[in-house]
Parts: structure tokens; sequence; C-alpha cells
């Protein structure tokens, strides 16, 4: 592999991957449900608790002023990493799913009626489906579903189908939690726009894993958690662009979204991205994912895609070789992401056998249910990569699995 | 009548018999085993009312009383280390007064190290199952 990825030093920043699990040194494959933390990650935390905490936005004092900086620092690093237009567009949320929701609740509300279509693809986590039939179930708007192809890309044709159905939002995820697909946000946010409707993108799996030029892809809406990305858990963000940030009302009320309230005149509500950040915000999760994104960028995410792309077809390569074994998600793009299935065993066994032997693996529907009953399987055995992870550790995973079938057959 | 040194007796059988194993190996292929000799169900009795979802694996549990008054429990699970651990409940509590179903002390898997499965974290339904089990004990106790 690149002679320039050091993966010894990458894993040096990693303390967790020294431990031991049951006894057998951690073999950690499940960063797509949440990746570990850097030092820098933990140290940035650290010494923000230690020395720089204080609220923030609303004080004069010397420490309110320095965690404002870093917390406003930690956006302009989001907004120039993903290459939004400006730093309003960056809305700090709990993580994905919490983004979504904003999103449903407020531009989905103001937007949306009975006679509305959304589409959603059949790849889509349950993020991504539950908030618009929770929506749909008050508004009464109709929910299309965009299908795929068995080896988990989506089907164009049926794309460009449902689009003639004139949907006001097209929702997807940039890629598949559970088969990897890296879906072509660009080509879809572009016929979508094509069909007049806004484009919100689920970016969960693709924020750690690749680059992403948010202007390029040219998306109204995108979404991504935090710890997914290296970074901590209850932070995430939601990009929206700034003429619909403007136009949509506020979800939570509360402290610093407002401009100026009143008993007596109608209160008046603040900017974005103030506007939807009601509330003390999770400060030291911002900054310390501002450090996550620096840490991604001085590895370099052209490299770490790389890196993981090696692992993956790795990762088929081997398994494949198991008798029985089945991979679902062959889509010829797709990043650091490997579910299957294997003949006369159950994914939930497989997984409990492979923890024994220190290998951490995601088993279950992985929050996608309809893809599952789509596959008509109840789950599947996910394993998936991280940068700090190895040939090695995949080779692991490959002679436990060996271990455990001959256990369970 | 309850008679709790029953399920006692059948718990520290358990314990007795898993102090052999000398590695989780050994311990899982018991687990294993057990899961494969327990009967399945027939497919009549896998119906949604006698389904316990877990978030991984399937449980199905029926009870009914026989003619002295003790619960008989059948159940099985589509996983396989699930239906032996299922297999376990089964062998403690099958066969005993409903009251005493509904208030032992069920203590075997954590001596046996096992106890992680029967946390509600752990979702393989078997705590699901162990609260159903119970539940059936209290109901049949009060129709005694």
């Amino acid at each position: 592999m690149d002679g320039k990825y050091d993966i010894a030093a990458i894993r040096r920043e990693f303390p967790i991957l020294d431990r031991k699990v049951n006894g057998f040194p951690l073999v950690y494959l499940d960063s797509a449900a949440s990746s570990q933390k850097p030092r820098t990650v933990i140290e940035t935390q650290r010494e923000y608790l230690t020395h720089f905490h204080s609220n923030i936005h609303r004080g004069v004092h010397t420490l309110a002023t320095q965690a404002t900086e870093a917390f406003e620092g930690a956006r302009e690093t989001i907004k120039e990493h993903f290459n939004a237009a400006e730093n309003a567009e960056i809305i700090f949320t709990a993580g994905a799913t919490d983004g979504i929701n904003l999103v449903a609740g407020t531009w989905g509300r103001a937007n949306l009626t009975a006679s509305s279509t959304v589409l959603i693809t059949r790849l889509e986590h349950h993020s991504n489906i539950v908030p618009w039939q929770i929506l749909a179930s008050e508004i009464g708007f109709k929910i299309e579903i965009i299908e795929i192809f068995p080896e988990g890309s989506i089907d164009l044709e049926d794309y460009n189908a449902k689009l003639a159905l004139a949907p006001s939002l097209v929702c997807f995820s940039h890629v598949s939690n559970t088969l990897g697909t890296i879906n072509e946000a660009k080509l879809l946010t572009s016929l979508a726009h094509n069909a007049g409707a806004v484009v919100m993108v689920d970016g969960s799996q693709a924020a750690p894993h690749m680059n992403v030029d948010l202007q390029d892809i040219n998306c109204d809406f995108y979404v991504a958690s935090g710890h997914k990305m290296y970074g901590p858990t209850g932070i995430g963000f939601l990009y929206g662009k700034r003429a619909l940030l403007d136009e949509m009302p506020p979800w939570r009320g509360g402290g610093e979204m407002i401009s100026s309230v009143s008993f007596d005149v109608p209160t008046t509500f603040n900017v974005p991205p103030y506007k939807f950040e009601a509330g003390t915000p999770h400060i030291s999760g911002a900054i310390a994912l501002g450090a996550a994104i620096k840490w991604m960028e001085s590895v370099g995410l052209d490299n770490i895609a790389a890196h993981e792309l090696a692992l993956t077809k790795y990762a088929h390569e081997k398994l494949l070789q198991i008798e029985g074994l089945r991979i679902y998600g062959t889509a010829d793009n797709k990043a650091g992401v490997v579910s299957f299935l294997v003949d006369g065993t159950h994914p939930s066994d497989l997984g409990t056998l492979l923890d024994q032997l220190g290998v951490a693996v995601r088993t279950g529907h992985h929050c996608t249910e309809p893809l599952m009953d789509w596959y008509k399987i109840p789950g599947t055995v996910r394993a998936s990569f991280g940068a700090y992870n190895t040939f090695e550790e995949i080779d692991a995973l490959v002679a436990a699995l060996e271990r455990a079938i001959k256990m369970l057959k | 009548m309850g008679n709790m040194k029953l399920l006692e007796a059948r718990q520290n059988e358990i314990i007795e018999e898993f102090s052999m194993f000398g590695d989780w190996m050994e311990k899982y292929e018991h687990i294993i085993e057990m899961g494969k000799d327990l009967n399945p169900l027939v497919d009549i009795d896998k119906t949604e009312d006698n389904l316990i979802r877990g978030c991984q694996s399937r449980v199905w549990l029926t009870a009914q009383k026989d003619d002295v008054g003790d619960v008989v429990f059948s159940a099985d699970s589509d996983a396989i280390i699930t239906k032996g651990l299922v297999a376990l409940m089964v062998r403690v509590l099958s066969g005993a007064k409903p009251e005493d179903i509904a208030n032992v002390d069920l203590h075997f898997l954590e001596d046996i190290g096992l106890n992680t499965h029967l946390s509600p974290t752990r979702s393989n339904g078997l705590a699901s199952m162990v609260k159903q089990m119970k539940m059936y004990g209290l109901v049949f106790s009060a129709h005694s």
C-alpha cells in the first residue's frame, strides 16, 4: 500500500486501540456506528474544560470571550473543510439525526402540504425516514421510495420516474451505512433541482471517509455527526443554504435564538445560524469536533479514503474465501463498510462469538429495517473501517469468523 | 405450596455443570449444544403473540399449566446461542410452581459468568423473556 500512510503513527493517536477485550487485543471494526477518538480530540476537550470553559456569546469577561472564539472558530473550521459559502450556513446540532429533525420541523413544516411529495431512497437510515413519516402523519404529504439495484446502487431510471412526480423534497444518504454505497450526490442533486425539488443529504457516513465539497454538490441541506468523524458524541452540524435558512421559521425556542423578547410586542428572532441554536450548545463538543476535522485534514481525507478502499477490497477478497459467505452491498463505488451473512448462522451468534475473540462488529438491521426487509434477511454482520484499521485486523476478523462458524455449525 | 428449593437446586446444578469448563469456548460450545438439543417449537406456536422481540434475535415462548398446577414452558429462538440460553431458562423454570417462578432470584447466569446476556442493553430478547416467564408465573398463581 501507499508508503506515505503511516498506520503505526495513526494508531498511536488512538489510546483506546491499546486495550484488550476478553483477553484479546481489540480489533475495532465498528467505526460506521462510531469512530474512536484521537488524542488531539481528547486533549482539546480536556484543555477547554480545564482552562477556558464559560458560557458563550453573552459574556464580557475573558473566559466568555475565549470560549466564544473557540466555539466560533470550530464553526469556521467546519465551513472551510466542507466548503460552505459562509459561517452562517453551519448550524451546530446534536448530530445528524437532530439536523434532519430540524429541517423537518422548520423547512418541512413551513413548505410541505397535503399535496406534496417527498422522495427518500430505500437505503436510508431510520433517521432519514422516521422524521418524514412523523411529519407526513401530521401534514398528509406522500412519501415515495427511490428504488435501488440489488448490489446497492440507486436505480437512476426509477429516480427519474419518481422525480417526474414533482417532489418538493428529495432526501438521500451520501454513503449508505449498511451497504457502503457512495451515491453520486452531485448528479442526484442536479437532477432533483431540475425537477424543482429541494435536496437534503445525510452525510453521516461520508464526512469521515472523503472530502466533501458542499458548494460543488450544491445540495440545499447536508447533515453530519461529530462522533462518526473522530469527534465527540452529542455534536454535529446542519448545513443549509443561506437563502433557505433566512426564510425558515425558528425551531426550538429559547435563549440565543432571539433578537428581542417582549410580553407586549411580538418577539423577534436572531439571524442564522443563531436562530436555530436555542439554549447553551455543546461547547466543548463543538470545539473538539473542530480538532477532529483538523486531525482528519492532517492525515488527508484522500489518504484516508484510499486506505479504507484498500482495506475494503482486501476484506471482500478474504471474506469471500469463507464458504457460504454472502456480501450485501457490492456497488462499484463504495466506502469502508462490508455487510455479510454466512449460510446456516445467525448474525447475532457470529457477533457474540467474535466479541469473545476481541473483534467488535455490528450485527442486526443497522437501523435500516426497510432495506433488510427488501433483501428478506433479518440483518447482517457489518465490519466497518476507519483511518486506524489495518490489514492484519481483517485477517484477525477472518480467523475469528472461521473459528465462530466452526463452533456454530 | 411452592418449593423454592427445587429452583435453587436446578440453578446449582447448572453452576456445577459450568464449573467444569476451562475457558469461554467450552462454555459457549456447551450453550450451542443445548441450543441444538432444545426441541424447536412447531411453526403454529411461532406466532406474533408468542414472539418476544429482541433487537438482534427473535425468541418465542409458550406456557401452560399441567395437571398438578406446574407451569410448563416451551421456547425457541432463531439464533443458536440465544436458544441455548433460552434452554437454560426453561430447564430452571419449567415444571415449577407459578408463585416460585414469579418470585425466584435467578442468580445462575451471573454465577457462570454469562450475566451480560441478561442485561437489557444486550437486546437478545433474553431479558424480556425472563420478564415474560415471571409474568406467566404471576398470572398463573393468581388463577390457582
